[in-house]
């Protein structure tokens, strides 16, 4: 007796469809699984067999071989216990052979038959979609998560024996679905996991640094927050994604499917907000971009179209942070193992934050007592390369307690919100089939077609450039910056002005730091 | 003594004799000028104070004692064991190969306001040119961990005196005193770091390009020989040459116990004036300027309150025209200038600049980018600005 059910396993962020085989045959008792099996889905032969009898199966002594085919691919996970346990069934005749044909199958089992949640479902069901088949049985925890994906019908179990019934006859269950609509309109969770309600209007003054992220944002461009401790750059840095422009629906499944493969999802089915991701500084370069015998998508990935904050910017391992450098230039992370290449996206915008010494306080010297040489050893920390990843790099004053006192009206996120908007919507009309989509991808090249310069703006840059010693990249770095003010002020011609506060974020010198030469 | 006789074996013109004999004078161990030119005296020569027997030491060593100079044996041990002719040589083409070149107090072109000091060293050795006496000498010290104020006041006071043919002294450390090299140097003028290591040490180290651009417009002293580690009680020795090169000593930033008012001590003790650049009361590093100008120090708010100690009154009015206000007539235009009024030599934020001036940030970064292309202002912080004198 031979049966075959499918099943699908994650590679990369996508979903790959196995097939699962299973043949019933007289001899010697045994239960068998093959086909480059991970440890954890070799251990579905015991959960599988006393499942089935806890769920009232007979599990009868034959030779039992189950296969997971294509067999070159390693299979990882937990999702292969109903598949499996369904192969089974169906060998032994308990389940129609032709219900198995266009449904997709995933869970996990518990020793008594009831189904667990598996991480991956909305990718696997995207994949089965595509793949043209008609309906899913996932556990009943994800119904909603694979529910999100449209076009094919998903249905939730919760215990095998529930599982069964369906696939004898999917007619008297309802599959299950979800408004989208609705998912979009409840709260938006900034950093996709807390419900916090912040707003940029909740930070006092720090107009300068305000303006600098919303510049930021609208480009896209990493930008540096220097200031000593106490000034709000982490409040600030907090704030970033409710000034980004909302998800569209494809956006938040590209985000949501990260989250479903690392099981970040929790109770939600979409992802819904720009996700903030704030490492600590202890994290190693592995869980930054994502790796692992089986590779799974670092903190870059799941900071996916958000934020990727990185507070207190010297503290991390040199090595750790040298690991970003690639993935920022490619908007990717492609991770190599011998068996397959894995990747993951990366399309982030990098915010960090630092102290300019180390007791944080520089230049005000009746606090800071830090030699030059303590402050320049400090800096270096970071190195040239990554600093100059950041086209945006200013200062968050101190504020004093009057600063605080005072109630002023803030500008709410909205407000920045619908500003960053139309910039943003400038530049996706200005790159539209380019490949590109904001000022800060820009290449020397396209620069220059999309930049145009007149004679006093070229004459401004070549004067800073002489006289503050710039680098080709800040020259560049500088035009693009200049190019999103200009933008943010819907003009065509970047001036004079756009170019002068684009100089004014330039990024810090090593050099320069604490004073000229020297 | 068998090297004596040894020693008259050698055959060399007498200058270079000479030569060998003074530097023998001044490299014994611990042992002081006044010691020294005692014994020279005592011989009637140095010569012969060179070749005297241990007997003649010793006597020469018992009649100073009664006049109140006592040699320990120690010291006495240290002149016999000095008298080493090759090693004497040896040491002689040591420093003539590495340009190293010395002055004792035997010579006439030993600096003369040095000699009236009290402790004054005997041998000074220096890189670069001569310390003319003729020329009149200001040293600016302060603080190694200065803020952007002091450094700016440094520079601006070293050039504006360097201009003026006034020698700037310092101690070639980290903070003001570099400071007050950098203003000297990049005002053409003449400036000499005293040294509280070997002649031949750069420390700090990252100062080297300091140390080497120096010897061509001054030069570097040190009282000791190449290889001698800085060590800390030889700083505040140094202080005592740094004050007794010079007619005046300025403090431009001192905390409320510095050593910098080490050198200011030694300085009322030579008789040489005092000047100090106050700050704001509640600037920890102006305390000791402060409590100095409390004590009866010259405040200094310009070049022009020390210049008119040193030169010809006449000559202090010209450079009156000179100073940093005026070159800004017909450069900036009414809006410009607003910012640049409100910019100090103390770092402020754009944000701050924002609200003094009320202008729009994008608006200000123009004029911000504008003066600091013209030379006016700088950046010493990101976001931050101060004027620069």
């Amino acid at each position: 007796m031979f049966s075959r059910a499918y099943s699908a396993v994650i590679h990369g962020i996508d979903g790959l469809i196995v097939s699962v085989e299973a043949d019933v045959s007289d001899g010697l008792p045994l239960f068998e699984m093959v086909g480059l099996l991970n440890s954890e889905v070799k251990e579905a032969r015991e959960r599988v067999r006393i499942a089935l009898k806890n769920s009232g199966y007979m599990f009868p002594p034959k030779r039992i071989t189950v296969n997971l085919s294509p067999a070159d691919i390693r299979k990882e996970g937990t999702a292969f216990d109903l598949p499996v346990a369904v192969a089974i069934l169906t060998a032994f005749g308990h389940v129609l052979e032709d219900n198995l044909k266009d449904t997709l199958i995933i869970g996990e089992l518990s020793l008594n038959g009831t189904i667990k949640k598996v991480n991956g479902v909305l990718p696997l069901v995207y994949a089965a979609r595509q793949r043209g088949f008609l309906r899913c049985v996932v556990p009943k925890e994800n119904a909603d998560e694979g529910a999100v994906v449209s076009g094919i019908k998903v249905y939730g179990a919760g215990t095998l024996k529930e599982a069964v019934q369906m696939l004898n006859g999917f007619d008297d269950y309802k599959p299950n679905s979800v408004d989208i609509g609705m998912l979009f309109q409840g709260g938006h969770s900034e950093d996709g996991l807390s419900d916090e309600n912040v707003d940029f209007s909740d930070v006092a003054g720090q107009a300068a640094v305000k303006r600098a992220i919303e510049i930021a944002v609208s480009g896209m461009h990493n930008i540096l927050m220097i200031g000593p401790p106490g000034s709000g750059k982490t409040m600030l840095a907090k704030r970033i994604p409710t000034i980004m422009p909302e998800l569209s629906f494809d956006e938040s499944m590209e985000i949501s499917k990260i989250y479903s493969i690392a099981g970040l999802l929790g109770n939600r089915a979409l992802i819904t907000g720009r996700p903030f991701r704030s490492p600590h500084h202890s994290i190693t370069s592995t869980a930054l971009v994502g790796g692992g015998v089986t590779p799974k998508p670092g903190e870059i990935s799941l900071a996916h179209l958000g934020v990727l904050f990185l507070d207190e910017l010297p503290e991390f391992n040199k090595n750790t942070l040298e690991v970003l450098r690639q993935p920022l230039e490619e908007k990717a992370v492609t991770i190599s193992r011998l068996n397959a290449t894995y990747r993951y996206p990366a399309g982030f915008m990098m915010v960090a934050s630092m102290n300019p010494c180390s007791c944080g306080y520089y230049p005000d010297r009746n606090r800071c007592n830090c030699s030059l040489n303590m402050i320049k050893r400090y800096l270096g920390k970071i190195s040239k390369p990554l600093l100059d990843r950041f086209d945006i790099c200013i200062e968050a004053p101190q504020i004093d307690y009057k600063e605080l006192q005072i109630k002023k009206m803030e500008e709410t996120s909205a407000d920045i919100r619908k500003r960053v908007q139309a910039a943003r919507r400038i530049q996706m009309d200005r790159y539209a089939g380019q490949g590109i989509w904001f000022n800060s991808q820009l290449t020397p090249k396209s620069i220059h077609k999309y930049c145009r310069l007149d004679a006093r703006e070229k004459n401004l840059l070549e004067q800073a450039f002489e006289k503050m010693k710039l680098s080709a990249r800040a020259y560049h770095r500088i035009i693009k910056v200049a190019r999103t003010i200009a933008d943010l002020d819907s003009s065509e011609r970047i001036t004079v002005r756009h170019i002068s506060e684009a100089i004014c974020y330039r990024s810090i010198d090593g050099k320069y730091w604490g004073g000229e030469g020297l | 003594m068998a090297s004596t006789g040894a020693v008259r074996g050698y055959k060399m013109n007498t200058d270079g004799m000479q030569e060998l004999y003074k530097y023998w004078a001044g490299t014994i161990p611990g042992l002081k000028a006044d010691k020294i030119t005692a014994m020279i005296d005592r011989f009637g020569g140095i010569e012969d104070a060179f070749y005297a027997s241990e007997k003649a030491l010793e006597d020469m060593a018992k009649k100073c004692g009664e006049e109140g100079i006592r040699f320990t044996e120690r010291e006495l041990k240290a002149i016999i064991q000095g008298r080493n002719f090759d090693a004497i040589k040896r040491n002689l083409e040591y420093l003539k190969e590495h340009g190293i070149k010395y002055v004792t107090m035997l010579d006439d072109s030993y600096p003369y306001k040095l000699r009236n000091i009290y402790d004054p060293p005997f041998l000074l050795y220096f890189k670069g040119m001569m310390f003319p006496s003729d020329k009149k000498a200001i040293s600016i010290v302060g603080a190694r961990n200065c803020s952007v104020y002091g450094m700016e006041t440094a520079r601006y006071l070293a050039g504006a005196l360097a201009r003026e043919g006034i020698i700037i002294i310092s101690g070639l450390a980290r903070g003001i005193d570099s400071h007050a090299h950098i203003g000297a140097l990049s005002a053409d003028g003449t400036t000499y770091g005293i040294m509280g290591c070997g002649i031949d040490i750069c420390y700090p180290p990252e100062n080297i390009n300091l140390y080497m651009d120096m010897q061509q417009n001054g030069g570097i002293i040190s009282e000791y020989g190449p290889g001698i580690n800085p060590l800390p009680y030889h700083f505040p020795m140094r202080n005592r040459i740094i004050s007794g090169l010079s007619d005046g000593i300025a403090v431009i930033e001192a905390k409320e116990k510095s050593g910098s008012l080490i050198t200011v001590d030694l300085g009322l003790e030579q008789g040489r004036n005092i000047y100090a650049v106050p700050g704001r009361i509640t600037d920890k590093l102006s305390a000791g300027c402060n409590n100095l100008i409390k004590m009866g120090a010259k405040m200094v708010t310009s070049p022009q309150d020390i210049l008119e100690d040193l030169v010809d009154y006449a000559k202090v009015l010209r450079t009156d025209s000179e100073s940093g206000q005026i070159k800004l007539a017909g450069l900036l235009d009414s809006r410009e200038q607003a910012v640049y009024d409100a910019i100090g030599l103390t770092p402020v934020h754009v944000e701050e600049l924002a609200l003094l001036t009320g202008f729009e940030l994008g608006e200000l970064m123009e004029h911000l980018i504008s003066l600091e292309l013209k030379d006016l202002i700088c950046q010493p912080v990101n976001s931050r600005y101060t004027r620069k004198l």
